[in-house]
């Protein structure tokens, strides 16, 4: 068993109740290998420093968690897989690392704030994207008529 | 009379003691650099987003190994760009 931690990132086009069923997903996914969920951060909608597949925001999910090295191999297919997953990031933590999440689990209160501030002014792009892909969403089924 | 002259010459040289530059890690004593944080990190990156050198910094060379993995990470999830302009 080895101490991991992931962040990854979920398009920005799903509503609330969605993006947490997709890390729910994932959560499931690690548990039913036989993984222990350590800590659990929900950062929110970010914006993201560049564009990724034409997305300037995007909600962040970073998860620690114990586990078998061969359980990383298939957790990060279903993230190739699942097209609600638009960047992640795999880390085994060493022994520097432990001792800082730990101390990072210890004062979670304050950084949650943190990440909610910047949410705020996210929020404003996304709807944005969500408006622009109905309307993609429209023309398509012009077509189709 | 020669000699006076360069005497008052050679003073003002040694007034510009440069600063001895130190690691900041070791200073302080932190052993991991989080590639969570995207305002530490800016620290070590110049206007367009590049990684400054040690020689600038006077980050010891174990710490630099481990700034320059952490703001790759960083880049990676999009938490730092990987090219830019008037970052600051």
């Amino acid at each position: 068993m080895n101490n991991y931690e992931t962040v990854f990132i979920l398009t920005p086009v799903l509503s609330d109740a969605q993006m947490k069923e997709a890390v729910e997903k994932f959560k499931t996914l690690l548990t039913d290998q036989g993984a222990e969920i350590v800590n659990e951060e929900d950062w929110g909608l970010r914006k993201l420093a560049y564009p990724i597949d034409k997305k300037t925001t995007g909600f962040y999910t970073f998860l620690e968690f114990n586990a078998d090295p061969t359980v990383i191999d298939k957790l990060e297919v279903n993230f190739r897989r699942d097209e609600r997953v638009i960047r992640f990031l795999t880390v085994k933590q060493d022994k520097f690392a432990l001792e800082y999440a730990e101390k990072r689990r210890k004062n979670k209160g304050g950084k949650r704030h943190e990440a909610h501030a910047s949410a705020g002014d996210a929020a404003k792009t996304v709807k944005k994207e969500k408006a622009e892909a109905v309307e993609a969403e429209v023309e398509l089924n012009e077509k189709e008529d | 009379m020669a000699k006076q002259t360069e005497i008052r010459y050679l003073t003002p040289l040694s007034v510009d003691v440069k600063k001895k530059k130190y690691c900041r890690f070791k200073k302080n004593g932190i052993k991991y650099i989080d590639y969570k944080d995207p305002e530490f990190l800016k620290k070590f990156l110049n206007e367009q987003g590049k990684i400054l050198p040690r020689r600038i910094t006077g980050t010891s060379l174990k710490f630099q190994r481990r700034i320059a993995q952490a703001v790759k990470r960083a880049r990676h999830i999009a938490l730092l760009p990987y090219v830019t302009d008037l970052m600051k």
